[in-house]
């Protein structure tokens, strides 16, 4: 009897585990461990100079503009 | 659209759509894994191509008819605009590749035809560059984009689609939206488009600027 009931937890319980995941790899650990934010933040920096970068060349160009009357 | 809340919104979409896009949740799919996150990065590039593209389409049949360089300039600078984000999705999409298909360039349909559609915009740039007299110029390449426009769409959408790639969407592969794409994605994958569409529109526009202050100075000078 009480083989079969660990065995029965057991199977219940990879069930589980297949229902979450359905074995496919994917990166949990690096979630897990929170490194995964240590790129998002760096990729956020880069993108955001850009677009700060993309902004002021436009108010610099808004200038030339107003210079040569367009 | 000289108005700056349109930047400010595309800015904020982009920058949403990279943290959604790393952080928020994604179907846990065979070969694919953590790169379907790809798709909010690699399919906007192509989608703001796109919308340049017809952004340019536009213009050249404009100017046909209301004969103004200004219409001209601008079909010429969605080109220009345009051709960088077909690069980003071409290096983008055999990056990809290199990690699911095996390959970074495998001459698979897609692939291939993508990269012609691009050479037929670099051909409208050499057309452009090889007329010196402005009104010719401006007619003929105006009538080489109608043309280039459809056999672009026909190279992208149609013909892919015939043969067997291993892209979604084409051959015996059905394509994300079919059931990959699940309302978590959907979430990331729309603004993310929008987003990198109104980028585009904003280089475009400022391409078409400095064109305009340059066309401007060499005719003081002529």
């Amino acid at each position: 009897m009480k083989k079969i009931l660990f065995s029965l937890i057991l199977l219940i319980s990879t069930m589980q585990l297949f229902a979450q995941d359905n074995g496919v790899e994917m990166a949990d650990a690096l979630r897990s461990n929170g490194k995964i934010y240590v790129v998002v933040i760096c990729i956020v920096v880069i993108l955001v100079g850009l677009l700060v970068y993309l902004f002021s060349l436009d108010k610099r160009l808004k200038k030339i503009e107003k210079r040569n009357d367009v | 659209m000289k108005k700056t809340w349109w930047k400010i919104l595309a800015s904020f979409l982009v920058v949403y759509a990279t943290i959604a896009g790393l952080l928020l949740g994604v179907p846990h799919l065979a070969i694919l894994n953590e790169t379907i996150r790809n798709l909010y990065f690699h399919v906007p590039m192509w989608f703001a191509m796109m919308v340049l593209f017809s952004i340019s389409v536009f213009y050249s049949v404009r100017s046909l008819s209301t004969k103004s360089e200004i219409d001209d300039l601008k079909a010429v600078e969605s080109v220009n605009t345009g051709i960088i984000f077909g690069f980003l999705g071409l290096i983008t999409g055999a990056i990809w590749a290199k990690f699911t298909w095996g390959q970074f360039w495998s001459f698979d349909p897609k692939q291939n035809f993508a990269a012609i559609s691009i050479l037929l915009y670099f051909a409208y740039l050499i057309l452009r560059n090889a007329i010196d007299e402005e009104q010719k110029r401006a007619k003929l390449s105006a009538i080489y984009n109608i043309f280039a426009f459809p056999m672009m769409v026909v190279l992208l959408f149609v013909l892919p689609r015939l043969k067997d790639s291993l892209h979604p969407g084409n051959g015996g592969n059905p394509g994300f939206n079919s059931y990959d794409l699940d309302s978590r994605m959907r979430m990331v994958f729309y603004p993310a488009c929008l987003g990198w569409i109104l980028i585009g529109y904003w280089v475009y526009t400022i391409r078409f600027r400095i064109r305009t202050i340059e066309n401007k100075e060499q005719h003081i000078r002529d």
